[in-house]
């Protein structure tokens, strides 16, 4: 079946370039805004894109997000080839975090990000492998 | 209450010259924890943190914070500075450390109530 049309947003994420991180979301949510989903919506897709792009930029040496907007929803990927995650589990709960105190001191780090993914998406679903990184897929219904 | 009034009160020096001072702000949310401010802030809202660099704008924008105070001192980074105009976030600073910001920003949010 071929695949629906929709507009597709990509985005490189670069290791440790906390001077551009925001970027990708701030584009994403201006895109969305733009198409007609409504503020609370974006927002959502906000929180989802954010943290992903902060995971991205803090733990795994960089990564690519790929954002798919569709009329009732949008899609979001995140892989990088970074460490993987050892133990999904601990990281899906709020405040288990592994950053760094250099990160930390920047109020990142918080242990919020995958649960704010989580609880941001309709849909949430990681993968994650020390050969293979870390692989996310958010859906966000409009 | 506005950004113009609530500069006044709580001895704010707004540091992004291009914000509207009389845009309204409503509510007010204390944290220096990025993502806690993602998750909960709400739009709107005056975000009160002593964090200075360039990440609180994006943060800032991305929920449509309606201000950010940077208190105790802190000075926003120059980075910061002009990520804040260019995004039209009102960035304010102020001498005065957090809990007395936060005591004054509630005292002058909910007097009109």
């Amino acid at each position: 079946m071929p695949e629906e049309p929709g507009l597709i947003l990509e985005f490189p994420l670069e290791h440790y370039r906390f001077e551009i991180a925001g970027e990708a979301s701030s584009k994403i949510k201006q895109v969305v805004r733009q198409l007609g989903v409504n503020a609370q919506t974006a927002r959502r897709i906000s929180v989802c894109a954010y943290e992903a792009e902060l995971n991205a930029i803090i733990h795994a040496y960089g990564g690519f997000m790929r954002v798919r907007v569709l009329p009732d929803r949008t899609e979001l990927e995140v892989t990088d080839a970074g460490p993987g995650i050892p133990d999904i589990e601990a990281a899906m709960r709020e405040g288990f975090s592994t950053a760094p105190d250099n990160i930390r001191e920047m109020g990142f780090g918080a242990g919020m990000g995958l649960p704010n993914m989580a609880r941001s998406a309709d849909e949430f679903e990681i993968r994650s492998s020390p050969e293979n990184g870390t692989w996310i897929r958010m859906l966000v219904r409009h | 209450m506005t950004l113009r009034e609530m500069a006044a009160a709580l001895e704010l020096t707004i540091v992004s010259d291009t914000a509207a001072l009389d845009q309204p702000l409503a509510g007010g949310y204390v944290s220096d924890l990025l993502s806690h401010v993602m998750g909960q802030a709400k739009a709107g809202q005056v975000w009160v943190t002593m964090q200075g660099h360039q990440n609180i704008v994006a943060v800032a924008s991305l929920v449509g914070l309606g201000a950010v105070i940077v208190t105790s001192g802190v000075e926003p980074e120059e980075q910061t500075v002009n990520k804040a105009i260019e995004q039209e976030v009102a960035l304010c600073m102020t001498k005065l450390p957090t809990y007395e910001v936060a005591g004054r920003l509630y005292q002058l949010d909910t007097a009109g109530k």
